[in-house]
């Protein structure tokens, strides 16, 4: 029941209703799709570089509660970071997912995603949670290969 | 569909199974998930296993383990001679004419893969064309495809309509000469429709194509008798008509059996053996390379058994009940649409949520202890078909009973609650 309710809260489903920069980048510099075979979630993350800082982050594609949440959490805490930040954020935010650290210390260091950790508490989401993540790691490192979850 | 009869009585079933003493055979189903009694509507992806199942491996691992065909001691003997009638067990299962027809194999995918390796490599080359039709689950387009890359043959999709049921004469239009095998479900796993399969037997038949049945969900709902389809192959698993994981069959006409070179080799599917030169072993030996699931085969034997000794018309009675009560009472549930409307089902419906996906679908469910799969249910093609990413399905089996789609609905109410 609390668990539940830990998953679904409110702003998650403020996200999944109304996503934030849940549209294409014209010019972006970087792309990159990312697909979980499990379940047949799609997402595409466009990414606009400038100084070495992401100036503008944004997705599309379809997906549950959770996964569209997560994107869209996601674009909105990447803006403005550089490329060594945004993967220090997503090691912490897989690690919360994921249940690695329960102990509070990265709900401290993710910040606004922390609303995300009530994840770790249903291992077959965790993928739905993290898809956007690995998608926009591999549109930073430029890889050609669409992401998976697997 | 049935409506006013099953207002007036909602609470009794108008079948005659008795339900409840069915339900005790399922030892599983007394449990409980997330402290709520299961409600298991999952049987598409595997079914639960009735006792004399869940013994016939214990008693195996504990009394009669051994290796088959080769061992002159007592327990070889006696494990050859199990899982040798638990194959006369399967061909009474499906009517084969012969003993040698039915093939032991790990599952519905590895039978299609078989004859796809088999029949399809030595009798299709380039140029030919294999039918298969839009509501296939993966394993009946996969191998076919993989086969078509190896010998330069073509796949060809017979549509389906938005009710989910096989368009016929897009099928005759898509017979021709160069036609060499069609490859149909029996019944959709991801819609639930019963497919003309005699009809398309017949209609192949009458170009001198054979036809490969994938039986894997209508095993478990309907009698099968592959004398009266006149099928050439049909493949089915055994966890999804209760017995063991691991494990299915693949009936084949002995003619064409014959006439195909051995799927993998190895241990028990020769004869002979020189460096030189190895003669393979006769049918349904020639097949069956390495030890196979010999405690799945004896399992799968009592699954059969168990099944054999329930009446099947009040089965097929009780399940179109299920069905139907459950149709209308989804039906009524604000912003659900149910994908899969053929007039000829099994029990199985799937839906969608308006604004809610079924991966929140399904979690929500299984809080309430509802197990239902949700996800593309390895028919990517049929979600394409119906422009939707994912589907709920809830799949039945003879041992549901009203009171759990009761709970399924109440559940579904929990869902519109939660993203409300």
């Amino acid at each position: 029941m609390s668990e539940l309710d830990d998953l679904y809260q409110e702003v998650i489903l403020d996200h999944n209703k109304s996503p934030r920069n849940f549209r294409a980048i014209g010019d972006a510099d970087r792309k990159a799709d990312g697909y979980n075979p499990l379940c047949g979630d799609q997402v595409t993350v466009y990414l606009k570089m400038e100084n070495g800082k992401i100036k503008d982050v944004s997705f599309q594609g379809s997906g549950c509660a959770i996964s569209k949440a997560s994107a869209s959490l996601m674009t909105a805490a990447l803006k403005g970071k550089t490329q060594s930040e945004a993967e220090h954020l997503f090691d912490n935010v897989h690690k919360m997912l994921t249940g690695i650290s329960a102990d509070g210390d990265q709900t401290q260091e993710v910040g606004k995603l922390a609303i995300l950790s009530g994840v770790c508490k249903f291992p077959a989401r965790v993928k739905c949670a993290s898809l956007a993540w690995h998608t926009v790691m591999s549109a930073l490192k430029g890889e050609a290969e669409a992401a998976t979850t697997e | 569909m049935k409506a006013a009869q099953d207002t007036q009585k909602p609470d009794s079933c108008p079948s005659l199974l008795d339900v409840e003493s069915v339900r005790k055979d399922f030892p599983l189903l007394a449990r409980r998930v997330h402290g709520k009694p299961l409600v298991y509507f999952d049987n598409g992806a595997t079914s639960q296993k009735p006792q004399p199942v869940i013994d016939a491996l214990n008693r195996y691992y504990t009394e009669e383990n051994s290796n088959i065909h080769r061992g002159v001691h007592y327990l070889s003997e006696l494990a050859t001679s199990l899982y040798e009638e638990a194959r006369k067990k399967l061909r009474r299962f499906v009517n084969a004419r012969r003993l040698e027809e039915i093939i032991f194999v790990r599952g519905t995918t590895e039978a299609i893969n078989l004859v796809a390796q088999s029949y399809g490599r030595k009798f299709l080359g380039a140029g030919d064309e294999i039918i298969v039709s839009a509501m296939e689950h993966h394993s009946n387009i996969v191998p076919w495809q993989m086969l078509c890359e190896q010998v330069g043959a073509r796949l060809r999709v017979i549509p389906i309509n938005h009710d989910g049921e096989l368009v016929l004469d897009e099928f005759r239009r898509l017979f021709n000469d160069r036609t060499k095998l069609v490859s149909v479900t029996h019944v959709s796993n991801a819609l639930g429709t019963v497919v003309p399969v005699k009809e398309i037997v017949r209609l192949a038949h009458a170009g001198g194509v054979p036809v490969l049945l994938d039986g894997a969900q209508a095993v478990p709902h309907l009698p099968v008798d592959v004398q009266e389809i006149e099928c050439d192959f049909y493949a089915f698993s055994g966890h999804k008509m209760f017995g063991p994981t691991g494990v299915g069959v693949l009936y084949g006409r002995a003619e064409l059996l014959d006439k195909m070179p051995p799927y993998q080799g190895g241990g028990d599917m020769i004869s002979l053996v020189t460096f030189e030169k190895t003669h393979y072993n006769v049918l349904p030996y020639k097949f069956e390379a390495g030890t196979p699931n010999i405690a799945g085969g004896i399992g799968l034997g009592a699954a059969v058994d168990y099944l054999a000794g329930l009446d099947w018309d009040q089965v097929a009675a009780h399940e179109r009940d299920l069905l139907e009560y459950a149709t209308q009472a989804i039906t009524k549930i604000d912003g659900l649409r149910i994908i899969g409307t053929a007039k000829e089902k099994a029990g199985v419906i799937s839906f969608v949520l308006d604004h809610v996906h079924a991966h929140d679908v399904g979690t929500i469910l299984d809080q309430e202890g509802v197990a239902v799969r949700a996800g593309h249910h390895c028919a990517m093609p049929v979600m394409q078909r119906f422009g939707v990413p994912a589907t709920t399905r809830a799949s039945f089996a003879f041992y549901n009973t009203r009171a759990e789609i009761d709970i399924l609905v109440g559940a579904l109410h929990r869902v519109l609650k939660v993203f409300g």
